[in-house]
């Protein structure tokens, strides 16, 4: 899909304002792309193909550029994700400390594996290697928030809080 | 003239701040006001005092009480009868958990006490938004020295005089990286600030980020002027929101006092500041990676020479440390090398920040004299292990490192003792392991990090790591193969004398140690397909005690029916039909059903 030559009701013209404001900050400045990219994440929660190509056009990086860097770092998305982000801690003091249990724990509620997205579009669950909070363990973060010394008995109510 | 008579520090650092610190300090605030005490006593906002396990930490001052643990609801009885009447909350004091002795000052508890806190010394007693704070307690002094009094060769000089050594894993000296940087010609240079830290188990430098963040700064503006540099920049992990936000407020600071930006101090000299945000590939932390990642390409490593020193970010001589190692750059120049060295070992100068975790007492960090013992580090300050278990090893520096038993308790810790034994300071994560942790699964765990995180560019690194998972993932299946030890070895010695970067080359590590000072754990594993600790889920063996009442839930439960007896009477479980699920262990009410 072009956005470029996509025409009037708004929709289309107003997520290439958008992207275009994004684009303008970083005009002739040196490693943008990967900025560039986290704004735009940031503005649908993952990366939809058709404005990667409008991006690749607009800065001239060819699409495969940007889709080997894309795929190398975990922070990227290149499908739908969920309103809530689950980030349950993998690292060795969560690990030494039950976190392999809580994901379980987690995946059953959820009905999903680690590294899906609930139908709903309520949770995206995934693991992380450190959050650096491991006087806590073991610890998830959903969203921006920190939950720490976390017991299978605990989840329930953590998760209610977030729809 | 306003007196403030009482200040209570509030701890807002990740650790305390998901434990609910936020609220606890809304709640002073409130409660404070409602009292009538907003004249004399002020409430502030902390960075991380290292001591995680305990938190929301509150330490009330003049007196310097610590409370651990506290919650909104607990804050009006802290300011009633500690605020008003005088008289400290005694349940909410800290307890040792070896004696259950109760105390009250912070500066008496062990965890405190036999720490030497430079790097970390104003984390928990500034607050970390406010520049004046950290320029009360001798902020930019160093900067201004070093501007004003020195020229960039002394400037040089005095950090390899002090014996600094690379804080972020290698331990290369210091000043001798800055001095490489400042031999190579080009009107332009760059600092970079590597604080991606992604080793799991490593915290110190999110706390100085979060807590003293003005320190990074004046470190990096000091490193610019001694090898010519006039921009810099912090690659920082997208997983530490708290961090990026306080630096972003930090530089913004430090650029309206004249800081950083153009003329500092009027000595002609010009210096900026940017932040990266990395996103998510632990290989970013090779320095040659990060470079990468900074341009907006693929973190991948290269191979060096050329060294960042020559060509670096943008093919321009770059120099790039890690945050603790500039945090401890001020009070190098401030105070001069000599006094510097006065801690530390002979080859080993200064102290180092340690983040303990595990199954340990007291988590949290712990700024330590190089040299100390590792038993002082977990039973002096880390109050032992938790629940009165059996200390089994430590694992030290990360993915990177290795685990040490306890033979090696009183080995005196340094760059080069650590190396010796086959592990390495790495960023200074240690996670204690007790009784209950099985070797091989550990050696695996780190593995699988590595190998998930591998970046694919190096044949031995993206094959070999996948081939070792494979064999320690079977061994812990109950499918090990006599020779796997060996073969293990052969493989761990090739990947780190082929491998590119530092990941590769560091990778094998955890095996390796592990087989030097477990060997008899993989042996358990491989020839009596046993886990002597009882964590590898494949091998464990459920069986039924007498404490059996024939309920028969068991037997409901089992999705293989592997379990048989009449009602009311002792069951068992057929050994080889049952898979190991553990479902009849989690609904037993009487909890008749052992794993072992």
């Amino acid at each position: 899909m072009d956005l470029e030559n996509k025409c009037c009701c708004g929709g289309e013209n107003k997520e290439k304002a958008q992207i275009d404001e994004i684009l303008s900050k970083y005009v002739g400045k040196k490693g943008a792309l990967i900025p560039v990219l986290q704004e735009i994440q940031a503005l649908y929660n993952y990366l939809p193909k058709d404005i990667l190509e409008y991006v690749a056009e607009k800065m001239n990086i060819p699409i495969s550029q940007i889709y080997g860097l894309v795929t190398f770092y975990s922070q990227f998305h290149l499908n739908p994700r969920g309103r809530n982000i689950i980030r349950v801690c993998q690292g060795t003091a969560c690990h030494v400390r039950g976190g392999k249990v809580i994901l379980q724990a987690i995946e059953k509620q959820l009905g999903i594996k680690a590294g899906h997205t609930t139908e709903d579009l309520r949770f995206t669950l995934e693991t992380i290697a450190c959050v650096g909070a491991c006087g806590l363990a073991p610890v998830m973060q959903i969203n921006e928030d920190t939950h720490g010394r976390l017991t299978t008995e605990k989840l329930s109510a953590i998760l209610d809080r977030y729809k | 003239m306003q007196h403030i008579r009482a200040h209570v520090l509030v701890c807002a650092g990740t650790g305390c701040k998901s434990a609910g610190s936020k609220e606890v300090e809304l709640a002073f605030q409130r409660e404070i006001k409602a009292q009538g005490l907003a004249d004399e006593v002020m409430v502030v906002e902390t960075g991380c005092h290292g001591f995680c396990e305990y938190g929301p930490l509150v330490i009330v001052y003049p007196e310097g009480t610590f409370y651990s643990r506290v919650t909104a609801e607990d804050v009006p009885e802290i300011v009633e009868s500690h605020l008003l009447k005088g008289r400290m909350v005694e349940r909410l004091l800290y307890h040792e958990p070896m004696t259950h002795e109760m105390i009250p000052k912070y500066s008496d508890i062990n965890f405190y006490k036999k720490q030497h806190r430079l790097v970390l010394a104003h984390c928990g007693t500034i607050n970390p938004e406010q520049i004046e704070e950290y320029i009360a307690v001798g902020g930019y002094e160093g900067l201004g020295k070093a501007l004003t009094l020195m020229t960039p060769e002394e400037v040089v000089e005095e950090v390899k005089k002090s014996g600094l050594r690379g804080r972020g894993g290698g331990g290369f000296p210091t000043g001798l990286k800055w001095s490489f940087a400042k031999q190579s010609v080009n009107d332009k240079k760059y600092v970079i600030c590597n604080a991606d830290e992604g080793d799991p188990g490593a915290f110190m430098d999110r706390s100085v980020l979060e807590g003293d963040p003005h320190k990074i700064l004046e470190g990096m503006a000091i490193c610019g002027y001694a090898i010519g540099a006039d921009e810099g920049y912090i690659y920082v992990r997208a997983e530490y929101p708290l961090a990026i936000k306080r630096l972003r407020v930090a530089i913004e600071q430090a650029e309206a006092m004249g800081f950083l930006g153009e003329n500092i101090f009027s000595s002609g000299f010009n210096f900026q500041i940017h932040i990266k945000e990395g996103a998510g590939a632990f290989v970013c932390g090779e320095e040659t990676a990060l470079m990468a990642s900074i341009e907006g390409k693929r973190g991948m490593p290269r191979p060096r020479p050329p060294f960042p020193a020559v060509s670096g970010l943008w093919g321009k001589p770059t120099n790039i440390n890690n945050v603790e190692t500039f945090a401890n750059v001020p009070q190098i120049i401030v105070n001069g090398a000599d006094w510097y060295c006065q801690f530390g070992t002979e080859k080993s100068k200064g102290t180092k920040v340690f983040a303990l975790t595990g199954k340990i007492n007291n988590t949290g960090l712990a700024e330590v004299p190089m040299g100390i013992t590792m038993r002082e580090i977990i039973y002096d300050i880390g109050g032992g292990i938790n629940n009165g278990k059996k200390f089994k090893a430590v694992q030290i520096g990360g993915p990177s490192g290795g685990c040490l038993p306890e033979e090696l308790l009183d080995l005196p810790i340094d760059y080069d003792s650590l190396t010796a034994v086959g592990a390495m300071m790495g960023s200074g994560g240690l996670v204690v392991m007790d009784e209950d942790t099985c070797m091989v699964d550990v050696a695996k765990f780190f593995l699988n990090f590595t190998q998930s995180e591998s970046c694919g560019k190096c044949t031995p690194c993206r094959e070999g790591t996948k081939r070792m998972l494979e064999i320690l993932t079977r061994i812990t299946e109950g499918q090990g193969r006599e020779g796997d030890i060996e073969l293990l070895e052969n493989m761990a010695k090739n990947i780190k004398e082929t491998a590119l970067c530092g990941l590769g080359q560091t990778a094998p590590n955890p095996v390796l140690s592990t087989l030097k000072y477990f060997r008899n754990e993989y042996e358990a594993h491989i020839k009596e397909k046993r886990c002597p600790a009882g964590v590898c889920e494949k091998m464990a063996v459920y069986t039924i005690t007498d404490k059996c009442k024939g309920c028969g839930l068991c037997a409901k439960t089992c999705p293989v029916k592997a379990i048989s007896g009449t009602l009311k009477q002792q069951h068992v479980i057929d050994q080889a039909i049952c898979i190991k699920c553990g479902a009849c262990m989690s609904v037993c009410p009487f909890k008749a059903i052992t794993k072992g």
